[in-house]
């Protein structure tokens, strides 16, 4: 007890040094062992996620964007789709379709344009609010509810592709209609539209004054018996609201509308396979894939660099460790003096060692108990973590 | 209480050389040691204490035969007859005044600290005037102080045989007559025997007797 006592009292004298030996010692422990729950935690989420979405139907390219943009909502968005796909596969019989076009975001918040069925096939709850119903409502995941500090009623923008592009998309003010419940998936964190609203933010369907009742000559381009052609000056709605609703509409061959990916969902396993083999010919232009297998093969090269990471970090840490040995050192040999008023005091060297060690012991157990409190922490929060820093 | 006889002792690699062929100091008696610089007057004691070992000569305190004892004997005779007033005090600068008095007691097995031994280092620094500075840490201190506290640290356990190395070395003519005051009272309440080393002739008239160790100091080895 003595010799604790001893250890404490030098230790709380030399703070500086006491506290930059806790901190080697924690920051070597807390890095691997972080790096090992988050990495667990973000193989769960992947995995779980991929495990619950059967197939993907999405342009012959990349298997990893088309999955880490359906499943994750990745900013990278893969080649696009049409509509088609959708009408092909109801065609077949074999599947439900879900619609998904990820392309668009709201102040950094991906906007998911989607169907309802979206929600039931994922297991979304509403926890305020009511669903969306018509063109221009949307639901916010709970992250993005908490976040923007949003609630039903409130309205939301739909962010600008680029400011510079004058002829490009313009914002779409959103009414937020319903707040999801906490799911600690990729959901959180995405804010949900109809599809058709996605392609109101895209241009492909507008609202605007009535051109057949407009009295301003200005406005107007061509009058003829066919219809009215509009001037680019006529003023288009940039928000979806019960009076102006009536005048949107969309412009073109709906089966051409744009998609980013389809969720598929099969009647039984046998349509899953019959589906897998429709869509293997290399000159088709879309590809059904199975999540789990690219997200497993993801895993894999995670894992290669995980392995890679421990290298370094196990040498880093014996890097560290034989520098804090130096420094020991170094402190044994300035404390020379006092080992030797403590010798002539009357203490052996067993107790002089115990002194040491103990020193020793009490920075090992702060440093273990501030990486236990870390590891506890890093864990709490890990869902959240590897969502924000791996995922998205 | 202390008897050298025929004592030769030199350090490797040094030309010093000690001898001395007779030293007896009686129970009780406040001998002062003076002599030059390198003279052996900090290793006479050191040898008297046990903390180095002479291979020549016998040194015998409290009827004890010194360089008999094995290293761990030697250790715990110093603890338990022994109290040594370093030359600079040698404080522990991470502990407080009264962990610096009780320090011995926690540093060895043949000491052991109660409620008591606790009691008599506070009353101890009473009378050396630190009674309120017992939570101060020595960097805080004067010398003086310094010096006080370096003395109730040797004389806590009660010893036998007290030997101050330039316990008044470094300090004002006021400080030097009132550690001199201190351990003189102390030696004496303590029945104790003094042996101080002291450069400071003004005083000498204080103790019984005076040892000067320019008779000792042998021609070093060639």
């Amino acid at each position: 007890m003595h010799a604790l006592f001893l250890a404490w009292q030098y230790l709380v004298f030399n703070k500086l040094r006491s506290l930059t030996l806790v901190a080697c010692v924690t920051l070597i422990a807390v890095l691997p062992l972080s790096l090992e729950v988050l990495l667990d935690e973000s193989e769960r989420q992947l995995l779980s996620r991929a495990q619950s979405t059967p197939l993907l139907l999405g342009a012959r390219r990349s298997a990893l964007d088309l999955v880490m943009n359906a499943l994750y909502f990745d900013d990278e968005v893969p080649e696009l789709i049409s509509m088609l796909a959708v009408d092909e596969l109801l065609a077949m019989d074999l599947a439900e379709p879900l619609p998904l076009y990820t392309r668009f975001n709201a102040r950094d918040f991906p906007i998911v344009g989607t169907t309802l069925d979206y929600f039931d096939f994922r297991g979304l709850k509403l926890a305020q609010g009511r669903q969306m119903a018509v063109l221009g409502e949307i639901v916010l995941g709970a992250s993005v509810a908490e976040s923007l500090n949003l609630k039903p009623g409130d309205n939301l923008l739909s962010s600008p592709q680029t400011v510079f592009d004058l002829a490009g998309i313009y914002p779409l003010k959103m009414k937020v209609v319903g707040l999801l419940e906490r799911s600690h998936t990729p959901d959180d964190l995405a804010v949900f539209a109809d599809v058709k609203t996605t392609w109101v933010i895209e241009g492909l369907g507008h609202g605007h004054q009535d051109v057949s009742q407009l009295t301003d000559e200005t406005l107007i381009m061509q009058r003829s018996e066919k219809g009215v052609v509009a001037s680019p000056k006529l003023f288009q709605y940039n928000e979806i609201t019960a009076d102006n609703i009536d005048s949107f509409h969309f412009h073109g061959d709906a089966a051409e509308y744009p998609l980013t990916a389809v969720i598929v969902i099969p009647d039984d396993t046998r349509s899953s396979t019959i589906l897998r083999g429709r869509y293997l010919e290399a000159a088709g232009m879309h590809q059904v894939v199975l999540p789990e297998k690219v997200i497993d093969g993801l895993l894999q090269n995670i894992f290669r660099i995980k392995n890679v990471l421990d290298a370094v970090v196990v040498l880093v840490g014996t890097a560290t460790l034989l520098a804090l040995l130096l420094v020991f050192a170094l402190s044994l040999r300035l404390r020379q003096r006092e080992l030797h008023t403590i010798f002539k005091l009357g203490c052996s060297r067993a107790t002089t060692v115990y002194l040491l060690a103990a020193e020793i012991l009490i920075i090992g157990l702060i440093a273990g108990a501030l990486c236990v409190a870390l590891l506890y922490v890093v864990d709490g929060y890990s869902s959240d973590l590897v969502r924000t820093l791996f995922i998205n | 209480m202390l008897s050298v006889r025929a004592l030769e002792f030199d350090y490797a690699d040094s030309d010093f050389a000690l001898a001395i062929e007779s030293l007896e100091v009686a129970a009780g008696e406040k001998v002062a040691v003076i002599g030059p610089s390198g003279s052996g007057k900090t290793t006479l004691l050191n040898l008297a204490s046990g903390i180095i070992k002479s291979e020549r000569g016998s040194i015998t305190v409290a009827d004890t035969q010194i360089e008999r004892l094995s290293d761990a004997q030697r250790r715990d005779f110093r603890i338990n007859n022994i109290g040594f007033v370093f030359q600079d005090f040698e404080l522990i600068d991470y502990l407080n005044v009264f962990d610096n008095i009780i320090h011995p007691y926690r540093i060895s097995r043949a000491l052991k600290l109660t409620a008591g031994v606790k009691q008599r280092a506070r009353e101890l620094a009473g009378r050396a005037d630190i009674g309120d500075k017992l939570g101060r840490y020595t960097g805080e201190l004067s010398q003086g102080e310094k010096q006080r506290v370096a003395i109730c640290r040797a004389l806590l356990p009660g010893p036998k045989l007290v030997f101050a190395d330039e316990a008044t070395g470094n300090l004002d003519p006021r400080n030097k007559g009132r550690i001199l005051d201190l351990l003189f009272d102390s030696v004496a309440e303590h029945g104790a025997t003094l042996l101080a080393v002291t450069h400071d002739h003004e005083l000498l008239p204080r103790f019984d007797r005076v040892v000067d160790f320019l008779q000792f100091h042998a021609p070093g080895p060639t």
